[in-house]
Protein backbone atom coordinates (compact mmCIF):
# COMPACT_ATOMS: atom_id res chain seq x y z
CA UNK A 1 0.00 0.00 0.00
CA UNK A 2 2.92 2.30 0.72
CA UNK A 3 4.20 1.81 -2.78
CA UNK A 4 0.90 3.09 -4.08
CA UNK A 5 0.52 6.01 -1.70
CA UNK A 6 4.09 7.24 -1.83
CA UNK A 7 4.05 7.33 -5.60
CA UNK A 8 0.49 8.40 -6.16
CA UNK A 9 1.65 11.10 -8.58
CA UNK A 10 3.20 8.45 -10.83
CA UNK A 11 0.12 6.26 -10.72
CA UNK A 12 -2.33 9.04 -11.49
CA UNK A 13 -0.18 10.42 -14.30
CA UNK A 14 0.27 6.92 -15.73
CA UNK A 15 -3.36 5.95 -15.64
CA UNK A 16 -4.51 9.33 -16.87
CA UNK A 17 -2.42 8.75 -19.98
CA UNK A 18 -3.66 5.17 -20.29
CA UNK A 19 -7.21 6.43 -20.26
CA UNK A 20 -6.44 9.15 -22.82
CA UNK A 21 -4.72 6.63 -25.10
CA UNK A 22 -7.56 4.20 -24.68
CA UNK A 23 -10.51 6.56 -25.16
CA UNK A 24 -9.19 8.37 -28.20
CA UNK A 25 -7.93 5.19 -29.84
CA UNK A 26 -11.22 3.43 -29.11
CA UNK A 27 -13.31 6.15 -30.73
CA UNK A 28 -11.07 6.53 -33.77
CA UNK A 29 -10.79 2.75 -34.17
CA UNK A 30 -14.56 2.41 -34.00
CA UNK A 31 -15.16 4.99 -36.72
CA UNK A 32 -12.27 3.87 -38.91
CA UNK A 33 -13.19 0.22 -38.36
CA UNK A 34 -16.79 1.01 -39.35
CA UNK A 35 -15.61 2.58 -42.58
CA UNK A 36 -13.20 -0.25 -43.38
CA UNK A 37 -15.86 -2.83 -42.49
CA UNK A 38 -18.26 -1.09 -44.89
CA UNK A 39 -15.56 -1.11 -47.58
CA UNK A 40 -15.17 -4.86 -47.08
CA UNK A 41 -18.81 -5.48 -48.02
CA UNK A 42 -19.13 -2.72 -50.63
CA UNK A 43 -20.64 -3.60 -54.01
CA UNK A 44 -17.74 -1.73 -55.62
CA UNK A 45 -14.82 -4.07 -56.32
CA UNK A 46 -12.08 -1.47 -55.86
CA UNK A 47 -13.47 -0.43 -52.46
CA UNK A 48 -13.54 -4.05 -51.37
CA UNK A 49 -9.93 -4.43 -52.51
CA UNK A 50 -8.84 -1.39 -50.50
CA UNK A 51 -10.59 -2.73 -47.39
CA UNK A 52 -9.07 -6.17 -47.78
CA UNK A 53 -5.59 -4.75 -48.37
CA UNK A 54 -5.83 -2.53 -45.29
CA UNK A 55 -7.01 -5.32 -43.02
CA UNK A 56 -4.52 -7.87 -44.31
CA UNK A 57 -1.44 -5.67 -44.11
CA UNK A 58 -2.11 -3.94 -40.80
CA UNK A 59 -3.55 -6.91 -38.98
CA UNK A 60 -0.59 -9.07 -39.96
CA UNK A 61 1.92 -6.53 -38.66
CA UNK A 62 2.83 -6.72 -34.98
CA UNK A 63 1.61 -3.71 -33.03
CA UNK A 64 5.14 -3.04 -31.81
CA UNK A 65 6.29 -2.57 -35.40
CA UNK A 66 3.45 -0.17 -36.17
CA UNK A 67 4.22 1.73 -33.00
CA UNK A 68 7.89 1.68 -33.94
CA UNK A 69 7.14 3.15 -37.34
CA UNK A 70 4.96 5.87 -35.86
CA UNK A 71 7.43 6.79 -33.13
CA UNK A 72 10.66 6.67 -35.13
CA UNK A 73 9.73 6.51 -38.80
CA UNK A 74 7.22 9.32 -38.90
CA UNK A 75 9.48 12.05 -37.38
CA UNK A 76 12.04 11.32 -40.13
CA UNK A 77 9.49 12.11 -42.86
CA UNK A 78 9.87 15.88 -42.36
CA UNK A 79 6.14 16.24 -41.86
CA UNK A 80 4.50 18.48 -39.26
CA UNK A 81 5.53 17.38 -35.81
CA UNK A 82 3.14 15.20 -33.84
CA UNK A 83 3.55 14.43 -30.14
CA UNK A 84 4.45 10.90 -29.09
CA UNK A 85 1.09 10.66 -27.39
CA UNK A 86 -0.74 11.43 -30.64
CA UNK A 87 1.51 9.11 -32.64
CA UNK A 88 0.71 6.36 -30.16
CA UNK A 89 -3.00 7.07 -30.55
CA UNK A 90 -2.67 6.87 -34.33
CA UNK A 91 -0.79 3.57 -34.13
CA UNK A 92 -3.30 2.03 -31.72
CA UNK A 93 -6.29 3.26 -33.76
CA UNK A 94 -4.97 2.09 -37.11
CA UNK A 95 -4.14 -1.31 -35.62
CA UNK A 96 -7.34 -1.81 -33.63
CA UNK A 97 -9.51 -0.64 -36.55
CA UNK A 98 -8.66 -3.85 -38.43
CA UNK A 99 -10.08 -5.93 -35.60
CA UNK A 100 -13.12 -3.68 -35.32
CA UNK A 101 -13.66 -4.03 -39.09
CA UNK A 102 -13.43 -7.82 -39.04
CA UNK A 103 -15.66 -8.13 -35.99
CA UNK A 104 -18.21 -5.84 -37.61
CA UNK A 105 -18.05 -7.79 -40.83
CA UNK A 106 -19.08 -10.94 -39.01
CA UNK A 107 -21.93 -8.89 -37.53
CA UNK A 108 -22.91 -7.55 -40.93
CA UNK A 109 -23.30 -11.12 -42.11
CA UNK A 110 -25.94 -11.71 -39.43
CA UNK A 111 -28.19 -8.95 -40.83
CA UNK A 112 -30.55 -10.46 -43.42
CA UNK A 113 -29.65 -9.33 -46.94
CA UNK A 114 -33.29 -8.49 -47.54
CA UNK A 115 -33.07 -5.49 -45.21
CA UNK A 116 -30.26 -4.01 -47.28
CA UNK A 117 -32.37 -4.54 -50.40
CA UNK A 118 -35.39 -2.95 -48.78
CA UNK A 119 -33.24 0.03 -47.81
CA UNK A 120 -31.96 0.38 -51.35
CA UNK A 121 -35.49 -0.02 -52.66
CA UNK A 122 -36.71 3.03 -50.74
CA UNK A 123 -33.86 4.98 -52.32
CA UNK A 124 -31.19 4.99 -49.61
CA UNK A 125 -27.71 5.12 -51.12
CA UNK A 126 -25.08 2.57 -50.04
CA UNK A 127 -23.60 4.80 -47.33
CA UNK A 128 -26.90 5.40 -45.58
CA UNK A 129 -27.97 1.80 -46.00
CA UNK A 130 -24.84 0.96 -44.03
CA UNK A 131 -25.01 3.65 -41.35
CA UNK A 132 -28.77 3.59 -40.78
CA UNK A 133 -29.71 -0.05 -41.29
CA UNK A 134 -26.83 -2.50 -41.40
CA UNK A 135 -24.14 -1.22 -39.02
CA UNK A 136 -26.43 -0.49 -36.05
CA UNK A 137 -27.70 -4.06 -36.19
CA UNK A 138 -24.24 -5.46 -36.85
CA UNK A 139 -22.92 -3.68 -33.73
CA UNK A 140 -25.67 -5.16 -31.61
CA UNK A 141 -24.92 -8.63 -32.86
CA UNK A 142 -21.23 -8.45 -31.97
CA UNK A 143 -21.10 -6.70 -28.60
CA UNK A 144 -19.24 -9.52 -26.79
CA UNK A 145 -16.46 -10.02 -29.38
CA UNK A 146 -16.27 -6.25 -29.86
CA UNK A 147 -15.66 -5.85 -26.14
CA UNK A 148 -12.79 -8.33 -26.40
CA UNK A 149 -11.31 -6.09 -29.09
CA UNK A 150 -11.50 -3.10 -26.78
CA UNK A 151 -10.10 -5.00 -23.81
CA UNK A 152 -7.18 -5.96 -26.04
CA UNK A 153 -6.83 -2.29 -26.96
CA UNK A 154 -6.77 -1.32 -23.30
CA UNK A 155 -3.93 -3.75 -22.67
CA UNK A 156 -2.15 -2.75 -25.87
CA UNK A 157 -1.86 0.81 -24.59
CA UNK A 158 1.06 -0.50 -22.50
CA UNK A 159 3.03 -0.98 -25.69
CA UNK A 160 3.14 2.80 -25.92
CA UNK A 161 5.28 2.79 -22.77
CA UNK A 162 8.19 1.52 -24.80
CA UNK A 163 7.85 4.62 -26.94
CA UNK A 164 8.20 7.37 -24.38
CA UNK A 165 4.56 7.73 -23.48
CA UNK A 166 4.23 7.78 -19.72
CA UNK A 167 1.28 5.49 -19.24
CA UNK A 168 0.39 2.93 -16.60
CA UNK A 169 2.64 0.18 -17.96
CA UNK A 170 5.61 2.54 -17.62
CA UNK A 171 4.88 3.22 -13.98
CA UNK A 172 6.79 0.17 -12.77
CA UNK A 173 9.98 1.37 -14.50
CA UNK A 174 9.80 4.72 -12.79
CA UNK A 175 9.05 2.96 -9.54
CA UNK A 176 12.21 0.89 -9.75
CA UNK A 177 14.12 4.09 -10.45
CA UNK A 178 12.71 5.46 -7.24
CA UNK A 179 13.88 2.32 -5.46
CA UNK A 180 10.47 0.78 -4.87
CA UNK A 181 10.07 -3.02 -5.07
CA UNK A 182 9.21 -3.79 -8.74
CA UNK A 183 6.90 -6.70 -7.98
CA UNK A 184 4.64 -4.66 -5.74
CA UNK A 185 4.43 -1.90 -8.33
CA UNK A 186 3.54 -4.43 -11.01
CA UNK A 187 0.82 -5.93 -8.88
CA UNK A 188 -0.77 -2.55 -8.37
CA UNK A 189 -0.67 -1.81 -12.07
CA UNK A 190 -2.21 -5.19 -12.84
CA UNK A 191 -4.94 -4.61 -10.28
CA UNK A 192 -5.94 -1.29 -11.79
CA UNK A 193 -6.05 -2.85 -15.26
CA UNK A 194 -8.35 -5.56 -13.96
CA UNK A 195 -10.57 -2.85 -12.54
CA UNK A 196 -10.65 -1.04 -15.87
CA UNK A 197 -11.52 -4.24 -17.71
CA UNK A 198 -14.25 -4.74 -15.14
CA UNK A 199 -15.68 -1.37 -16.14
CA UNK A 200 -15.69 -2.46 -19.79
CA UNK A 201 -17.39 -5.73 -18.93
CA UNK A 202 -20.02 -3.78 -17.00
CA UNK A 203 -20.54 -1.54 -20.03
CA UNK A 204 -20.93 -4.62 -22.22
CA UNK A 205 -23.69 -6.03 -20.01
CA UNK A 206 -25.45 -2.67 -19.99
CA UNK A 207 -25.36 -2.44 -23.78
CA UNK A 208 -26.52 -6.01 -24.22
CA UNK A 209 -29.47 -5.44 -21.90
CA UNK A 210 -30.40 -2.14 -23.48
CA UNK A 211 -30.48 -3.56 -26.98
CA UNK A 212 -32.06 -6.88 -26.13
CA UNK A 213 -35.33 -5.14 -25.31
CA UNK A 214 -35.13 -3.04 -28.42
CA UNK A 215 -35.12 -6.09 -30.68
CA UNK B 1 -60.24 0.71 -69.70
CA UNK B 2 -63.56 -1.07 -69.55
CA UNK B 3 -62.08 -3.86 -67.47
CA UNK B 4 -60.86 -1.27 -65.01
CA UNK B 5 -64.32 0.13 -64.30
CA UNK B 6 -65.63 -3.38 -63.90
CA UNK B 7 -62.90 -4.23 -61.48
CA UNK B 8 -63.44 -1.20 -59.28
CA UNK B 9 -67.15 -1.93 -59.19
CA UNK B 10 -66.44 -5.45 -58.07
CA UNK B 11 -64.13 -4.50 -55.26
CA UNK B 12 -66.59 -1.96 -53.96
CA UNK B 13 -69.33 -4.50 -53.63
CA UNK B 14 -67.03 -7.16 -52.27
CA UNK B 15 -64.93 -5.05 -49.98
CA UNK B 16 -64.62 -6.08 -46.37
CA UNK B 17 -65.95 -3.81 -43.62
CA UNK B 18 -63.44 -1.10 -42.89
CA UNK B 19 -62.03 -1.19 -46.36
CA UNK B 20 -63.94 1.93 -47.34
CA UNK B 21 -61.74 4.03 -45.10
CA UNK B 22 -58.81 2.96 -47.27
CA UNK B 23 -60.29 5.18 -49.89
CA UNK B 24 -57.61 7.76 -50.46
CA UNK B 25 -54.11 6.36 -50.37
CA UNK B 26 -51.95 9.42 -50.51
CA UNK B 27 -49.91 8.68 -53.54
CA UNK B 28 -48.71 10.95 -56.28
CA UNK B 29 -49.98 8.50 -58.79
CA UNK B 30 -53.60 9.32 -58.08
CA UNK B 31 -54.21 9.36 -61.76
CA UNK B 32 -55.24 12.42 -63.56
CA UNK B 33 -57.59 10.92 -66.08
CA UNK B 34 -55.52 12.09 -69.03
CA UNK B 35 -52.51 10.19 -67.72
CA UNK B 36 -54.20 6.83 -67.66
CA UNK B 37 -52.82 4.71 -70.44
CA UNK B 38 -49.51 6.56 -70.68
CA UNK B 39 -46.61 4.10 -70.57
CA UNK B 40 -45.03 4.18 -67.12
CA UNK B 41 -42.75 1.17 -67.11
CA UNK B 42 -41.24 0.17 -70.42
CA UNK B 43 -39.04 -2.91 -70.50
CA UNK B 44 -37.58 -3.54 -73.94
CA UNK B 45 -35.30 -6.29 -75.15
CA UNK B 46 -34.00 -7.04 -71.67
CA UNK B 47 -31.55 -9.87 -71.23
CA UNK B 48 -30.10 -11.00 -67.93
CA UNK B 49 -27.27 -13.45 -67.44
CA UNK B 50 -26.00 -14.83 -64.15
CA UNK B 51 -22.62 -15.99 -65.41
CA UNK B 52 -23.55 -18.56 -68.04
CA UNK B 53 -27.14 -18.84 -66.90
CA UNK B 54 -29.66 -16.98 -69.07
CA UNK B 55 -32.23 -15.77 -66.52
CA UNK B 56 -34.21 -13.28 -68.66
CA UNK B 57 -34.62 -13.74 -72.39
CA UNK B 58 -35.69 -10.81 -74.57
CA UNK B 59 -38.26 -9.43 -72.15
CA UNK B 60 -40.60 -6.80 -73.57
CA UNK B 61 -43.26 -5.43 -71.27
CA UNK B 62 -45.06 -2.11 -71.11
CA UNK B 63 -47.13 -1.17 -68.11
CA UNK B 64 -49.28 1.94 -68.42
CA UNK B 65 -50.31 4.35 -65.68
CA UNK B 66 -52.94 2.85 -63.44
CA UNK B 67 -52.53 -0.61 -64.87
CA UNK B 68 -52.25 -3.71 -62.67
CA UNK B 69 -50.20 -6.53 -64.15
CA UNK B 70 -49.96 -9.92 -62.50
CA UNK B 71 -46.85 -11.97 -63.32
CA UNK B 72 -47.29 -15.67 -62.90
CA UNK B 73 -45.15 -18.70 -63.70
CA UNK B 74 -43.29 -21.66 -62.28
CA UNK B 75 -40.56 -21.23 -59.68
CA UNK B 76 -37.25 -20.25 -61.23
CA UNK B 77 -38.85 -18.70 -64.31
CA UNK B 78 -37.33 -15.28 -63.64
CA UNK B 79 -40.25 -13.42 -62.03
CA UNK B 80 -38.21 -12.12 -59.12
CA UNK B 81 -35.31 -11.28 -61.41
CA UNK B 82 -37.66 -9.22 -63.58
CA UNK B 83 -38.93 -7.28 -60.56
CA UNK B 84 -35.44 -6.71 -59.31
CA UNK B 85 -34.20 -5.42 -62.64
CA UNK B 86 -37.09 -2.94 -62.82
CA UNK B 87 -35.83 -1.10 -59.75
CA UNK B 88 -32.26 -1.96 -60.56
CA UNK B 89 -31.52 -4.12 -57.54
CA UNK B 90 -30.12 -6.28 -60.32
CA UNK B 91 -28.22 -4.97 -63.35
CA UNK B 92 -29.28 -6.00 -66.85
CA UNK B 93 -27.00 -7.51 -69.46
CA UNK B 94 -28.74 -5.96 -72.47
CA UNK B 95 -31.86 -3.97 -73.34
CA UNK B 96 -33.41 -0.95 -71.72
CA UNK B 97 -35.80 -0.10 -68.90
CA UNK B 98 -37.62 3.22 -68.74
CA UNK B 99 -39.55 4.46 -65.71
CA UNK B 100 -41.89 7.32 -66.62
CA UNK B 101 -39.80 8.02 -69.69
CA UNK B 102 -36.48 8.06 -67.85
CA UNK B 103 -33.79 5.46 -68.35
CA UNK B 104 -32.52 3.82 -65.17
CA UNK B 105 -29.21 5.48 -64.30
CA UNK B 106 -26.07 3.60 -63.29
CA UNK B 107 -25.22 3.13 -59.61
CA UNK B 108 -25.08 6.33 -57.55
CA UNK B 109 -27.26 9.10 -56.18
CA UNK B 110 -29.35 9.45 -59.35
CA UNK B 111 -30.21 5.78 -59.21
CA UNK B 112 -31.10 5.96 -55.53
CA UNK B 113 -33.53 8.79 -56.26
CA UNK B 114 -35.14 6.98 -59.15
CA UNK B 115 -35.47 3.84 -57.08
CA UNK B 116 -37.52 5.77 -54.58
CA UNK B 117 -40.14 6.20 -57.33
CA UNK B 118 -40.49 2.44 -57.58
CA UNK B 119 -41.95 0.90 -54.43
CA UNK B 120 -41.08 -2.70 -53.71
CA UNK B 121 -42.71 -5.24 -51.43
CA UNK B 122 -40.80 -8.45 -50.79
CA UNK B 123 -41.91 -11.96 -49.98
CA UNK B 124 -40.03 -11.82 -46.67
CA UNK B 125 -41.28 -8.34 -45.59
CA UNK B 126 -37.73 -7.15 -44.83
CA UNK B 127 -38.73 -4.63 -42.19
CA UNK B 128 -35.79 -2.94 -40.47
CA UNK B 129 -35.58 -5.06 -37.33
CA UNK B 130 -33.99 -2.45 -35.07
CA UNK B 131 -36.50 0.29 -35.88
CA UNK B 132 -40.07 0.71 -34.69
CA UNK B 133 -42.95 0.31 -37.12
CA UNK B 134 -43.35 4.08 -37.30
CA UNK B 135 -39.63 4.59 -37.95
CA UNK B 136 -39.71 1.94 -40.66
CA UNK B 137 -42.32 3.94 -42.54
CA UNK B 138 -40.98 7.45 -41.82
CA UNK B 139 -37.31 6.69 -42.54
CA UNK B 140 -37.46 6.97 -46.33
CA UNK B 141 -39.44 10.22 -46.44
CA UNK B 142 -37.05 11.82 -43.91
CA UNK B 143 -33.76 10.58 -45.32
CA UNK B 144 -34.51 10.35 -49.03
CA UNK B 145 -37.33 12.85 -49.59
CA UNK B 146 -35.89 15.24 -46.95
CA UNK B 147 -39.21 15.81 -45.24
CA UNK B 148 -39.52 17.17 -41.71
CA UNK B 149 -39.59 14.33 -39.21
CA UNK B 150 -42.84 15.48 -37.61
CA UNK B 151 -44.60 15.69 -40.98
CA UNK B 152 -43.21 12.36 -42.08
CA UNK B 153 -44.34 10.67 -38.88
CA UNK B 154 -47.82 12.11 -39.16
CA UNK B 155 -48.09 10.88 -42.73
CA UNK B 156 -46.67 7.51 -41.64
CA UNK B 157 -49.33 7.16 -38.93
CA UNK B 158 -52.04 7.89 -41.48
CA UNK B 159 -50.68 5.28 -43.85
CA UNK B 160 -50.42 2.74 -41.04
CA UNK B 161 -54.03 3.47 -40.12
CA UNK B 162 -55.05 2.92 -43.68
CA UNK B 163 -53.42 -0.48 -43.94
CA UNK B 164 -55.01 -1.33 -40.58
CA UNK B 165 -51.95 -1.43 -38.32
CA UNK B 166 -52.12 2.05 -36.81
CA UNK B 167 -52.29 0.55 -33.31
CA UNK B 168 -48.91 -1.12 -33.80
CA UNK B 169 -47.00 2.05 -34.74
CA UNK B 170 -44.75 2.05 -31.70
CA UNK B 171 -43.96 -1.67 -31.62
CA UNK B 172 -40.94 -3.41 -33.10
CA UNK B 173 -41.35 -5.54 -36.26
CA UNK B 174 -40.73 -8.82 -34.44
CA UNK B 175 -43.79 -8.15 -32.28
CA UNK B 176 -46.14 -8.21 -35.29
CA UNK B 177 -47.70 -11.11 -37.17
CA UNK B 178 -46.56 -11.81 -40.71
CA UNK B 179 -49.67 -10.28 -42.20
CA UNK B 180 -49.23 -7.14 -40.15
CA UNK B 181 -45.56 -6.91 -41.07
CA UNK B 182 -46.36 -7.18 -44.75
CA UNK B 183 -48.95 -4.42 -44.48
CA UNK B 184 -46.31 -2.26 -42.77
CA UNK B 185 -43.96 -3.06 -45.66
CA UNK B 186 -46.65 -1.86 -48.08
CA UNK B 187 -47.08 1.34 -46.05
CA UNK B 188 -43.30 1.83 -46.03
CA UNK B 189 -43.20 1.64 -49.82
CA UNK B 190 -46.26 3.90 -50.20
CA UNK B 191 -44.70 6.52 -47.93
CA UNK B 192 -42.26 7.31 -50.72
CA UNK B 193 -45.22 8.19 -52.96
CA UNK B 194 -43.96 5.86 -55.68
CA UNK B 195 -45.13 5.98 -59.28
CA UNK B 196 -45.32 2.21 -59.47
CA UNK B 197 -45.36 -0.59 -56.91
CA UNK B 198 -43.69 -3.96 -57.38
CA UNK B 199 -44.86 -6.92 -55.30
CA UNK B 200 -42.75 -10.08 -55.33
CA UNK B 201 -44.92 -12.91 -53.99
CA UNK B 202 -46.16 -10.73 -51.12
CA UNK B 203 -48.33 -13.46 -49.59
CA UNK B 204 -46.17 -16.54 -50.16
CA UNK B 205 -44.56 -16.40 -46.73
CA UNK B 206 -47.85 -15.89 -44.90
CA UNK B 207 -50.06 -18.29 -42.99
CA UNK B 208 -53.28 -18.84 -44.94
CA UNK B 209 -55.44 -16.87 -42.53
CA UNK B 210 -53.30 -13.78 -43.08
CA UNK B 211 -53.23 -13.79 -46.85
CA UNK B 212 -56.51 -11.97 -47.32
CA UNK B 213 -55.71 -9.07 -45.04
CA UNK B 214 -52.75 -8.31 -47.30
CA UNK B 215 -54.59 -8.95 -50.55
CA UNK B 216 -57.44 -6.67 -49.46
CA UNK B 217 -54.99 -3.82 -49.02
CA UNK B 218 -53.56 -4.52 -52.46
CA UNK B 219 -56.98 -4.66 -54.08
CA UNK B 220 -57.85 -1.29 -52.57
CA UNK B 221 -54.57 0.11 -53.79
CA UNK B 222 -55.32 -1.11 -57.28
CA UNK B 223 -58.78 0.44 -57.11
CA UNK B 224 -57.15 3.73 -56.12
CA UNK B 225 -55.36 3.74 -59.44
CA UNK B 226 -51.89 2.68 -58.34
CA UNK B 227 -49.78 1.20 -61.11
CA UNK B 228 -48.78 -2.27 -59.92
CA UNK B 229 -46.69 -5.21 -61.05
CA UNK B 230 -47.55 -8.17 -58.86
CA UNK B 231 -45.86 -11.54 -58.85
CA UNK B 232 -48.39 -13.85 -57.24
CA UNK B 233 -50.09 -17.18 -57.63
CA UNK B 234 -53.24 -15.89 -55.99
CA UNK B 235 -55.71 -16.33 -58.83
CA UNK B 236 -58.40 -14.66 -56.78
CA UNK B 237 -56.34 -11.50 -56.64
CA UNK B 238 -55.55 -11.66 -60.35
CA UNK B 239 -59.25 -12.02 -61.16
CA UNK B 240 -60.32 -9.25 -58.81
CA UNK B 241 -57.66 -6.67 -59.46
CA UNK B 242 -55.54 -7.36 -62.53
CA UNK B 243 -55.94 -5.82 -65.96
CA UNK B 244 -53.52 -8.30 -67.47
CA UNK B 245 -51.76 -11.52 -66.62
CA UNK B 246 -48.23 -12.16 -67.88
CA UNK B 247 -47.13 -15.78 -67.88
CA UNK B 248 -43.39 -16.48 -67.67
CA UNK B 249 -41.42 -19.70 -68.03
CA UNK B 250 -37.67 -20.27 -68.27
CA UNK B 251 -36.86 -16.59 -68.44
CA UNK B 252 -39.32 -15.76 -71.22
CA UNK B 253 -42.74 -14.16 -71.40
CA UNK B 254 -44.78 -16.95 -72.92
CA UNK B 255 -48.19 -15.33 -73.05
CA UNK B 256 -50.18 -12.30 -71.93
CA UNK B 257 -53.93 -12.02 -71.58
CA UNK B 258 -56.76 -10.58 -69.52
CA UNK B 259 -57.18 -12.60 -66.32
CA UNK B 260 -60.43 -14.37 -67.26
CA UNK B 261 -59.12 -15.28 -70.67
CA UNK B 262 -55.84 -16.53 -69.27
CA UNK B 263 -57.30 -18.67 -66.51
CA UNK B 264 -60.16 -20.13 -68.52
CA UNK B 265 -58.48 -20.44 -71.87
CA UNK B 266 -54.67 -20.46 -71.75
CA UNK B 267 -53.05 -20.64 -75.18
CA UNK B 268 -49.64 -22.22 -74.57
CA UNK B 269 -49.03 -25.77 -73.42
CA UNK B 270 -46.76 -24.57 -70.67
CA UNK B 271 -49.44 -22.28 -69.28
CA UNK B 272 -52.00 -25.09 -69.44
CA UNK B 273 -49.62 -27.40 -67.67
CA UNK B 274 -48.78 -24.79 -65.04
CA UNK B 275 -52.43 -23.92 -64.36
CA UNK B 276 -53.44 -27.54 -64.01
CA UNK B 277 -50.73 -28.01 -61.35
CA UNK B 278 -51.78 -24.80 -59.61
CA UNK B 279 -55.39 -25.97 -59.45
CA UNK B 280 -54.66 -29.43 -58.12
CA UNK B 281 -52.54 -27.96 -55.29
N1 LIG C 1 -27.98 -14.11 -57.84
C1 LIG C 1 -28.17 -15.16 -58.65
N2 LIG C 1 -27.12 -15.84 -59.14
C2 LIG C 1 -27.29 -16.89 -59.97
N3 LIG C 1 -28.49 -17.34 -60.38
C3 LIG C 1 -29.58 -16.71 -59.94
C4 LIG C 1 -29.49 -15.58 -59.05
N4 LIG C 1 -30.74 -15.15 -58.77
C5 LIG C 1 -31.57 -15.97 -59.46
N5 LIG C 1 -30.88 -16.89 -60.15
C6 LIG C 1 -31.46 -17.92 -61.03
O1 LIG C 1 -32.29 -17.28 -61.96
C7 LIG C 1 -33.46 -18.06 -62.18
C8 LIG C 1 -34.68 -17.20 -61.95
O2 LIG C 1 -34.78 -16.89 -60.59
P1 LIG C 1 -35.99 -16.04 -60.00
O3 LIG C 1 -36.11 -14.79 -60.78
O4 LIG C 1 -35.76 -15.92 -58.55
O5 LIG C 1 -37.21 -16.98 -60.30
P2 LIG C 1 -38.70 -16.91 -59.74
O6 LIG C 1 -38.83 -15.68 -58.95
O7 LIG C 1 -39.56 -16.93 -60.96
O8 LIG C 1 -38.89 -18.15 -58.93
C9 LIG C 1 -33.40 -19.24 -61.23
O9 LIG C 1 -32.99 -20.36 -61.97
C10 LIG C 1 -32.35 -18.86 -60.24
O10 LIG C 1 -31.64 -19.99 -59.81
MG1 LIG D 1 -39.27 -15.45 -56.91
Amino acid sequence: MDTLLNNFDLFTEGFKNTLILFSFSAIIALVLGGVVGAFRVSPVTSMRAVGTFYVNTIRNTPLTLIMFFCAFGYPKLQLPEISYMNLAIIALSVYTATYVAETLRSGINTVPLGQAEAARAIGLPFGQTMTLIILPQAFRAVIPPMMSVFIALLKNTTVAAGFSVMEAGAVKNYLSERGEPAIVGLLWVALVFILLVGVLAFLQRKLENMWKVAR
Amino acid sequence: MASRGYRVGMTDSESAPGAAQLNAFETTSNPILADIGKPLVVVSGVEKFYGEFHALKNINLTVTKGEVVVVIGPSGSGKSTLCRTINRLETISAGEILIDGKKLPEEGKALATLRADVGMVFQSFNLFAHKSILENVALGPVKVRKRQRADAEMAARMLLDRVGVGEQADKMPAQLSGGQQQRVAIARALAMKPKVMLFDEPTSALDPEMINEVLDVMVELAAEGMTMIVVTHEMGFARRAADRVVFMAEGEIIEEAEPEAFFTNPQSDRAKDFLSKLLTN
